[in-house]
C-alpha cells in the first residue's frame, strides 16, 4: 500500500489496525487494515455479504445498536481510538456523519430535518440556524428545489431529494467524515447522477467513505478503492489502478464480472 | 396421468367462498341485530332529564343517570392518566431498551398473561388491595382497577408500533449524533404518533365499557360523584344494576345508558380510524 500518499496532519484521517468483527459467534471481518485519507473519496466494493457495510459501520459505531455485534481492534480518528471505552459516541458522530441505503427523512419539515442536527450540537441563534441551513442545503444541492418548501414534510419530497436532504442534514453539522453505505442503491439513475455530482463537490472539504454495489460509480467517484471478499481487505489502492491493474486475481475476477 | 375434474375445483370454490360469506353475514347480522334492539330500546330512554338529574326511587317517574355518566367519564379519565404512561413507558422499555433480554421476554410474557386474565379477577385483586384495608368502596380503587386493565393493552400496542418504525429511522438519528432518549422521543416517537394514538384511544375504548372490575371497587352510587374516595356512580354498574331489577322504569334507563355506553366506544373507534387516515394522506 505504498502508493497511499497520507498526510496525518489533516483532519478527518481514518486508520483501521487490525478490525475483527463478530455478530454473535459469526466472524464478518477479518484482521481489516485500512488507511483512510484525508479529504479523498475512498470507495468499499465487493459482492453482497463481504462485509462492506458492517465495516463502515464500525467508524462511528452505530451497530453498538445491536446487542450481539462485538468487534476487536483498533480504528483511529485523527489519532485517537474510537473503539476505546473512553470514547463519547456523541462527541464520535458529530464528526463522522452517516448517510443510509434508503432516505430516512425524519417526521418533521424539510427545515427541521437539516435543523435538527444542528441544534443539537450547537448553541446559535435563530438567524445563523436558518443561514447554516441555507448553506447545508446549497451544499447539498437542493436549495433551489426546496427553498420554496422548507415547511412541508420531509417525506414529501422526492427520493432522490430525500436522499440529499439527508446529506445535507449530515453536511450543517460539519462532520470531518462523512460515511455513505450505498446511497445511491434505493434511487433512480438521474438522482443518481446528481448525488455523484455532490460526492464530486464534496471531495477535499470532507472524508468520504463510500460503500457501493456499483463498480462504475466506484470507478467515477473514488480516489482510493477497497476490495472486499469474504471479510478480508483483498487489495486496496488508488481507484484507477486497482481498476485498470489489479494486483490480484480475486479483484480482477471480481471487476471484469466473473463473480459477484 | 388422470386430469383433475375442473367441475369439483369449480364446485369447491363456491362452497368454500359461500361458507365464508355466510360466516361474515352472520357475525354482521348479530352485530347489527345488538346495535338494532340497543338503539330501538335505548332511544326511548333519552330525554333531557336522563342526561340531567340523578336517578330517582323505582316507581316513581323521571330521574336521570347524569351521575353515572360524569362518573364513568371520571373514572375513565382517572385510569387513563394512571396507565397510559406506566404503560408507554413499557412499551418504549420492550421495543428499544429491553430487546430480547431476559427481563423484557418476562415482561413481554406477563403482559400476555394479564391481557388475558379475566377483568373479574383484576377486580377482585384490586378489592383486596385497596378496598378492604380502606374498608368501603372507592372510585381510586375503580380507577386502579381500570388502569391495569388499560396496562398491557398499551404496553403491547406501544411496542408493536415502535417496532413499526423502521430502523434505519433510528440509525440515522443516533448516527447524527442523538442521544438515544432523543431519538426515541423526537424521532421515533414522531414517526409512530398516529399509531401510539390509536392504541390509546382503544385501550380507553375497552375499559370504559368493563363492569366487572368496578363491581368489587368504585361499585355504584345514587348521588354525585363528588368525592372519589367513596363509592362511586358509573354507567357499567348501573346497567348491570338496573337490568337485573324487577322495575320497569329501570330496566328502561339501563337500555338507555347501554346506548350512551355503545355510542361512546364507536365515537372512540371512529377517532382512532380518523387518526390513522390523516396518517396516511400524509405519506
Amino acid at each position: 500500500m505504498n502508493e497511499i500518499k497520507n498526510n496525518t496532519d489533516e483532519k478527518g484521517h481514518i486508520s483501521v489496525r487490525n478490525l475483527n468483527f463478530f455478530y454473535g459467534e459469526h466472524q464478518a471481518l477479518f484482521d481489516n487494515t485500512l488507511e483512510i485519507v484525508p479529504g479523498k473519496v475512498t470507495a468499499i466494493i465487493g459482492p453482497s455479504g463481504c462485509g462492506k457495510s458492517t465495516h463502515l459501520r464500525v467508524y462511528n459505531r452505530i451497530f453498538e445498536l445491536y446487542r450481539d455485534q462485538r468487534v476487536e481492534g483498533e480504528v483511529l480518528l485523527d489519532g485517537e481510538n474510537i473503539l476505546s471505552t473512553e470514547q463519547d459516541l456523541i462527541e464520535l458522530r458529530k464528526r463522522v456523519g452517516m448517510i443510509f441505503q434508503k432516505p430516512t427523512p425524519f417526521p418533521m419539515s424539510v427545515y427541521d430535518n437539516v435543523a435538527y442536527g444542528l441544534k443539537l450540537h450547537y448553541k446559535l441563534s435563530k438567524g445563523e440556524i436558518a443561514g447554516r441551513i441555507e448553506t447545508a442545503l446549497q451544499q447539498a444541492a437542493l436549495w433551489d428545489e426546496v427553498k420554496d418548501k422548507l415547511n412541508k414534510p420531509g417525506t414529501a419530497l422526492s427520493g432522490g431529494q430525500q436522499q440529499r436532504l439527508c446529506i445535507a442534514r449530515a453536511l450543517a453539522v460539519e462532520p470531518e467524515v462523512i460515511l455513505m453505505d450505498e446511497p445511491t442503491s434505493a434511487i433512480d439513475p438521474v438522482a443518481t447522477a446528481k448525488i455523484e455530482d455532490l460526492i464530486e463537490q464534496l471531495r477535499n472539504k470532507y472524508t468520504i467513505v463510500i460503500v457501493t454495489h456499483n463498480m462504475q460509480q466506484a470507478a467515477r467517484v473514488s480516489d482510493y478503492t477497497a476490495f472486499f471478499y469474504e471479510g478480508h481487505i483483498v487489495e486496496y489502492g488508488v481507484t484507477k489502478e486497482l481498476f485498470t491493474r489489479p494486483k490480484k486475481k480475486q479483484t480482477e475476477n471480481y471487476i471484469t464480472g466473473r463473480f459477484g | 396421468m388422470k386430469e383433475r375434474s375442473l367441475f369439483m375445483r369449480k364446485l369447491n370454490n363456491r362452497i368454500i367462498a359461500g361458507l365464508s360469506g355466510f360466516s361474515a353475514m352472520l357475525g354482521l347480522f348479530i352485530l347489527g341485530w345488538i346495535l338494532y334492539t340497543v338503539f330501538l330500546r335505548g332511544f326511548m330512554a333519552f330525554n333531557a332529564s336522563f342526561f340531567t338529574e340523578l336517578p330517582n326511587p323505582p316507581g316513581m317517574s323521571g330521574g336521570g343517570l347524569a351521575n353515572a355518566m360524569l362518573g364513568t367519564i371520571l373514572l375513565t379519565l382517572l385510569a387513563t392518566v394512571m396507565g397510559v404512561p406506566v404503560g408507554l413507558l413499557a412499551g418504549v422499555f420492550l421495543s428499544e431498551f429491553g430487546q430480547h433480554s431476559k427481563f423484557a421476554r418476562s415482561v413481554r410474557f406477563f403482559s400476555n398473561i394479564l391481557m388475558g386474565t379475566p377483568s373479574i379477577i383484576i377486580g377482585v385483586f384490586v378489592y383486596t388491595l385497596l378496598v378492604v384495608p380502606v374498608g368501603h368502596f372507592s372510585g381510586y380503587s375503580g380507577a386502579v382497577a381500570l388502569a391495569v386493565m388499560m396496562l398491557p393493552v398499551v404496553a403491547r400496542t406501544t411496542e408493536d408500533m415502535l417496532q413499526m418504525v423502521p430502523s434505519a429511522l433510528r440509525e440515522s438519528a443516533l448516527a447524527l449524533g442523538t442521544p438515544r432518549w432523543k431519538t426515541t422521543l423526537n424521532v421515533v416517537f414522531r414517526a409512530a404518533k398516529s399509531g401510539l394514538i390509536t392504541g390509546v384511544l382503544l385501550a380507553v375504548a375497552r375499559v370504559s365499557g368493563e363492569t366487572a372490575p368496578l363491581l368489587f371497587t368504585a361499585l355504584n352510587s345514587p348521588y354525585w360523584p363528588t368525592n372519589l374516595a367513596h363509592s362511586t356512580a358509573n354507567l357499567t354498574v348501573t346497567i348491570f344494576n338496573y337490568a337485573m331489577s324487577p322495575y320497569e322504569d329501570w330496566q328502561q334507563m339501563a337500555w338507555g345508558a347501554s346506548l350512551l355506553i355503545t355510542v361512546g366506544v364507536l365515537a372512540v373507534t371512529l377517532l382512532t380510524r380518523f387518526a390513522l387516515k390523516e396518517k396516511k394522506v400524509k405519506n
